[in-house]
């Protein structure tokens, strides 16, 4: 249980890999961020029929950190009516959670053929993630919850009409599709029988078929990355920095680097959330070891992997256009929350219906039935909510 | 070694490079950067004209409505998490009592729903 | 290290717990109640309760404070509050009475400490390690404690119901939509 770093003692070795492993995390995150933003304009650029930056370095490679060094000789505002304190916390606030999260996400190890994805250095054993706190999975709820101080904060401290109403309406966002982020993930939960992010990706080692993608059908990883989308504000989610009717959202008040740093999480976010995606649903590092060093391939495919995914968000960012604030509390609250309850219910029907040797139709017919009920119980609730509106609409008129 | 050291000190010692960097890049930018605030420079933003009235206005009831379902939803995934970890102990019987769980919880959504608070416009 | 963890965590919870009483701006108290949450999660994980810790944050941290935020965005709180306005009467004394109380119990718990509690680490703490920690609170859960678990349901739905009263929007006519009910 847990990482076994600590299991024998405490000594310089140990205080090394600490800090190695933190380091190395945290180069990963921010090179992250620094290409992720350079991919995500050009790509757009590239499918808006654009050049997208190409002057900073080969390719504008570097144009993001002339972005940074240009924020951080800009003049500093903070408004008069902004609470000085909370105004200046709420920056450490974002960002710090979209670094945290990343600690539980495993970015290597070799899982298959009797290995437990563990390396040796300095005479220690580890595995190649930041930290397998006993709690895994949980921990990412926290540090989403934490995130949502850092948007509400920043917009109620500066005193100002457009960033409380970006901010309540980002945080109630937040808040809604949190919730649908926690119960599919429990599918994961279900399947695994263990919290800890080492264990999900040691048990979806080898086949493409004890993915949790597979083995949970598909439909939680659907839910879990249209929640995920929303939680990041990510375009077809970014009401919160709807330009035509927020300004900039929560952040309007925000210039310079701090400004910036807002920035900098939104990028970080998405990279965490890909990570943490892919170590859930598509097996993390797993993946057939070509030639060469066995180390190498577990790295090379959760990197593929996360690429992949990333170019999946920017690509719905160019696409589809941005959520009404109504549309976007019925897809959370009246899809996706009743739609992960009812997969949840199924799959652990299923999954007790194959414990106790019931006849193979039995699990998915009960399910089907429970899904059945709860679909008719929602669809009278819609019909009523309905006639009301229609009848209060006549009332109205 | 204490028990929280054992499973977080990895995770306080990232913290504190995030930390540190934030704070870096701050202080850089606070040694670096012009300093030359006028009073129209420290008004808030609205739309161009002067602010009226308080920036810290009420917000509407129904975000409250949808932070207390969230409480709600909150509090149930905290209680489905035990039992999914384990469902091979409670089989049945632990199917049938977290269905229970779930469907009244369903049943105050429902209400909620019924009751037209889950519609924006 | 022990000492210097439960050192850090006690210090953010009576800082913390301190600012919740002494701050007049709502949300800076609300602030320093996440503080003192966190320092009781982290001695949780002291003591082994790794889920409890995580509940604490999860819960407590993330959706509880939440709430109150958005109940003070509800009322537009900008300023401190007014101390001389008192809106229920005989709220000071009845406080001074409740605060000298607790002082005495504080008091006569802590020269009486060492025959209350030995210092050892509790007993339910995690016996075999973290994970068979959450397996024991889950079984317990779900088998002694099912109805009381049952409940918390009830109580949660109790809850959602009296806010969705409380907050709806007036009907435009009340008659009307009673009405349209009992018609179908």
């Amino acid at each position: 249980m847990g990482d076994p770093l600590f299991n024998n003692g405490f000594d310089l070795g140990v205080v090394l890999i600490v800090l190695v492993k933190s380091l190395i995390g945290f180069t990963f995150v921010m090179v992250g961020v620094i290409f992720m933003i350079w991919f995500e304009r050009k790509v757009i650029a590239d499918m808006q029929n654009r050049i997208g930056p190409n002057r900073a370095g080969p390719f504008g490679l570097l144009q993001t950190l002339a972005d940074g060094i240009k924020l951080i000789f800009k003049e500093d505002l903070r408004p008069d009516r902004a609470d000085p304190l909370v105004f200046r916390l709420a920056p450490y606030l974002s960002v710090a959670p979209a670094f945290l999260t990343f600690c539980i996400v495993p970015i290597g190890g070799v899982f298959t053929s009797g290995q437990d994805g563990s390396v040796h250095l300095f005479g220690h054993t580890t595995y190649l993630q930041v930290a397998d706190p006993p709690i895994g999975v949980l921990f990412l709820l926290a540090m989403s919850s934490i995130g949502v101080y850092g948007v509400m904060l920043a917009g109620w401290s500066s005193g100002s009409k457009y960033p409380l109403l970006g901010a309540v309406r980002a945080s109630a966002q937040m808040v809604s599709y949190e919730a649908a982020l926690g119960l599919s993930v429990v599918t994961v939960i279900l399947m695994t029988g263990s919290l800890s992010t080492h264990d999900i990706v040691a048990t979806q080692a080898g086949r493409f078929l004890d993915w949790n993608l597979v083995t949970t059908a598909v439909v939680p990883f659907v839910i879990f990355s249209i929640a995920a989308c929303a939680e990041l504000n990510r375009p077809p989610f970014d009401l919160v920095e709807a330009e035509q009717e927020l300004v900039g959202g929560f952040h309007t008040e925000y210039s310079s680097i701090r400004f910036g740093m807002f920035y900098l999480a939104e990028f970080m976010n998405t990279i965490t959330m890909s990570a943490i995606i892919v170590t859930l649903f598509l097996g993390g590092p797993s993946g057939p070891v070509l030639f060469g060093p066995q180390q190498i391939w577990p790295l090379v495919w959760f990197t593929l992997k996360l690429l992949g995914f990333l170019f999946g968000f920017v690509w719905l960012r160019a696409t589809l256009p941005r959520f009404r604030y109504d549309q976007l509390m019925d897809l959370g609250w009246k899809g996706l929350i009743p739609a992960s309850l009812v997969w949840l219910i199924l799959v652990a029907v299923i999954r007790v219906g194959n414990d106790q040797d019931w006849p193979r139709v039995v699990g998915p017919l009960v399910g089907l039935g429970v899904a059945g009920a709860v679909f008719l119980l929602l669809l009278g609730a819609l019909r009523t909510s309905a006639t009301r509106r229609h009848d209060e609409a006549e009332v109205g008129s | 070694m204490s028990e929280f050291l054992r499973a977080y000190l990895t995770v306080a010692v990232f913290a504190a490079f995030a930390g540190l960097l934030i704070a870096g890049v701050l202080g850089l930018s606070r040694l670096i950067r012009p300093n030359r605030p006028t009073p129209q420079k420290l008004l808030t933003y609205e739309s161009g004209v002067d602010p009226v009235g308080s920036g810290f206005s009420q917000s509407q009831v129904r975000y409250y409505i949808f932070a207390l379902l969230f409480v709600m939803f909150d509090v149930e995934a905290v209680f489905i998490f035990p039992w999914a970890m384990r469902l091979e102990l409670y089989q049945v019987f632990g199917l049938v009592e977290m269905a229970v769980f779930i469907v009244i919880l369903v049943f105050g959504l429902v209400y909620a729903w019924r009751k037209g608070v889950l519609r924006w416009v | 290290m022990d000492y210097v963890v439960f050192g850090i965590a006690a210090v953010a919870c009576l800082v913390g717990a301190l600012g919740v009483i002494l701050a007049s701006n709502p949300v800076h108290s609300a602030l320093s109640l996440v503080g003192t949450l966190f320092g009781i999660a982290i001695l949780f994980v002291e003591e082994g309760a790794h889920f409890l810790a995580a509940v604490q944050v999860v819960v407590y941290a993330g959706a509880i404070v939440v709430l109150f935020l958005f109940v003070i965005m509800l009322l537009g709180v900008d300023k401190a509050e007014a101390l001389e306005a008192e809106p229920l009467g005989g709220q000071r004394p009845a406080a001074a009475v409740v605060a000298a109380g607790s002082l005495v119990l504080v008091i006569l718990l802590g020269i009486r400490a060492a025959e209350v509690s030995n210092g050892a680490k509790a007993v339910g703490g995690a016996l075999n390690g973290p994970g068979a920690n959450v397996a024991k609170l889950g079984r317990a859960l779900f088998t002694d404690y099912v109805f009381a678990f049952e409940i918390t349901s009830v109580l949660l739905v109790i809850a959602v119901v009296g806010a969705v009263v409380l907050a709806r929007r007036p009907d435009r006519d009340e008659i009307e939509i009673t009405e349209t009910e009992a018609a179908e």
